[in-house]
């Protein structure tokens, strides 16, 4: 009896550890490109490489990904243009492994109508990151196509609630080589990328209320940033990665403060009465835009990082909630809460025009893609909590459902230096 | 372990405040039968005249007396009862996007700052819930300002300020899982929990 329950435990871990993810797509592009990934000669089962290729391109929504049907040129010189009729771009891979589990993967990207090489590269990694290797080649092929970087290779955090344990994940943008960087009985909160990408901050209740704690990837060392009494949360780097805002309760509500990352020069920014938080920063670093529901109800508000005036930018019917820049700072985005339904919602500061991207009903928590052109948030799918992104026209969909778990306060982490 | 020995104590400690409080309602309790049967005593018919007009006087004296302890009685014991029972509620509720709980709970909450008022080596943590329509921080800011309210009105009912702490979770641990009202309504709320002095 015990043998078969030790047995049932191993068998949860492995399915666990594997962490397999469907991902269902709708919706397309105004247009879409047709492009053909041939499978790359060389690549073995384990190493799919222009599969994960083809997936991170055909998850835009720009592109219409064409099956090559046996067509299999093996480089530029040999591809019979006559035969790719209706296909603009055409990707031709070759993988070879050498000694010490390293792998080669020498690509060309083929334009089909001019006839011509768009891209050759050499790419090369450890065996284990193969995926890596197919991010980075999807990265170049997309910018080429599109002229604007791809992010296949940037990670996302999030948390993920799995009955009574969570755990901070970190994964690849498309939710798969997942890293818990944390796990906790209690409950974990609100990450926060650094702006290179080497550190996260976030709010866990690991000693029994809500404190900040900033954790450097790499080494998984960590520091307790705030735990002043009360609440301390809300994590927000400044661009320039010098310093934090972060939200505190110790002179009673839950207020603004700044403080430098090496928790230095800690000092107060907003003076109400009423809830402020979920502070960020403009990519220019100057102002913040907050949540606060000085004004009746929560909205999204912006001030100077030096205090002063805040500026109402909301004024939907319902509640408003996280606030997020677009990487240009044209954009904001944030979760509406009305008629009952949480939706995602695209605010430009220009046009102070409003674009709903989502009305899953449940959408909370957004975050821009660093190239701007996908934003990441949190849905329900099947009464569990699931990862989804939004091209930021509102034309694709895409739902990232994992394995086990409640996935919640997702985050789109930076561009990354280039693997080479 | 050391949680776990940490909660045996606060277990026993919470049995030892609350025990003297149950011993005096067990005691009161069988203490009105016993009035009434002396009164039944002295009503009895008896043969001598003197004694007769005593116990006249005496029924007239004695069963109202009586009667009159035996109702406060009653009525010390209930409101021991009473208190005890709000005592043993630990949770108040509140509206959407409302941070003072709902009036009905006021009486709870006078009951736990009284006794917090009357036992100050207790010490007692006020933890704030939202439901989750919100963001998680904004919820674990509501949270906290339902935490804080509760524990001003403990403090106005009689508690120390220093014996009380708060904390927030936000919508994290939720007691009801379903998306309508029922669940949210019971996802809103405070909990007292009481803790030993450290």
């Amino acid at each position: 009896m015990l043998r078969i329950s030790v047995f049932a435990f191993l068998l949860c871990l492995t399915r666990f550890a594997q962490a397999e993810l469907s991902i269902e797509i709708t919706g397309a592009g105004e247009h879409q490109t047709p492009v053909s990934v041939i499978r790359f000669a060389g690549e073995d089962e384990t190493q799919r490489i222009s599969e994960v290729v083809s997936k991170d391109l055909a998850r835009t929504g720009l592109f219409k990904l064409i099956d090559p049907a046996g067509r299999a040129p093996k480089d530029a010189r040999s591809v019979k243009y006559a035969e790719w009729n209706g296909v603009e771009a055409l990707l031709i891979g070759s993988v070879t492994q050498q000694a010490g589990d390293k792998l080669v993967v020498t690509f060309q990207l083929v334009d089909t109508v001019r006839r011509s090489e768009l891209l050759k590269l050499t790419v090369s990694s450890n065996k284990q990151q193969s995926r890596a290797i197919a991010h980075h080649i999807a990265d170049r092929v997309y910018e080429r196509l599109t002229g604007t970087p791809g992010v296949f290779s940037t990670r996302i955090a999030y948390v993920n609630r799995h009955e009574g344990n969570y755990r901070l994940v970190v994964a690849d943008s498309d939710g798969f080589g997942e890293q818990a960087l944390l796990s906790s009985k209690e409950p974990i909160m609100s990450p926060a990328w650094s702006p290179d990408g080497t550190r996260i901050a976030y709010v866990s209740f690991e000693q029994g209320r809500a404190m900040v704690f900033v954790q450097t990837l790499s080494t998984r060392e960590r520091v307790l940033m705030a735990a002043f009494p009360g609440s301390n949360s809300a994590p927000a780097w400044s661009p320039d990665g010098s310093q934090l805002a972060l939200v505190l309760t110790r002179d009673n509500s839950s207020q603004l403060y700044l403080v430098g990352v090496d928790g230095s020069d800690l000092r107060r920014i907003t003076f109400s009465d009423t809830i402020d938080t979920e502070p960020t920063f403009s990519p220019d670093g100057k102002s913040l835009l907050f949540t606060s529901d000085r004004g009746g109800s929560p909205q999204i508000y912006s001030m100077s990082i030096d205090g002063g005036r805040a500026t109402r930018l909301t004024f939907e019917s319902g509640n408003s909630f996280s606030p997020r820049y677009s990487p240009d700072g044209k954009n904001v985005v944030y979760s509406l809460y009305s008629g009952g339904t949480f939706s995602i919602v695209v605010h430009d500061l220009e046009s102070k025009q409003v674009q709903y991207l989502t009305s899953n009903a449940r959408d909370k928590k957004p975050s821009f893609a660093p190239n701007g052109k996908l934003v990441l948030f949190a849905t329900e799918s099947s009464g569990r909590g699931i990862l989804a992104t939004v091209s930021s026209d509102g034309r694709v969909k895409q739902k990232m459902v994992a394995q086990s778990g409640d996935i919640r306060e997702p985050v789109w982490g930076p561009f990354i230096k280039a693997m080479n | 372990m050391n949680k776990l020995i940490l909660g045996m104590i606060t277990v026993s400690l919470l049995a030892a405040c609350s025990s003297p409080a149950q011993k005096e309602t067990t005691s009161t309790a069988p203490a009105a039968p016993q009035a009434s049967t002396a009164a039944d005593t002295s009503a009895t018919p008896t043969s001598a005249a003197d004694s007769n007009v005593a116990a006249t006087s005496n029924m007239a004296a004695d069963p109202a007396a009586a009667d009159a302890a035996a109702a406060k009685a009653k009525a010390d014991a209930d409101a021991k009862a009473a208190e005890l029972a709000l005592l043993d509620k630990r949770t108040v509720y509140f509206d959407t996007d409302i941070d003072v709980f709902h009036d009905a709970d006021k009486e709870i909450i006078m009951a736990h700052g009284k006794n917090l008022g009357k036992v100050f080596l207790l010490k007692a943590r006020v933890a704030g819930y939202a439901d989750e329509r919100g963001s998680s921080e904004y919820n674990l800011a509501l949270g906290q300002r339902r935490a804080q309210n509760t524990k001003k009105a403990l403090v106005a009912a009689g508690a120390k300020e220093g014996q009380i702490s708060t904390v927030s979770y936000g919508e994290e641990k939720a007691v009801a899982t379903g998306h309508d009202e029922s669940a949210w309504a019971q996802n809103r709320r405070a909990e007292i929990s009481y803790d030993i002095a450290k």
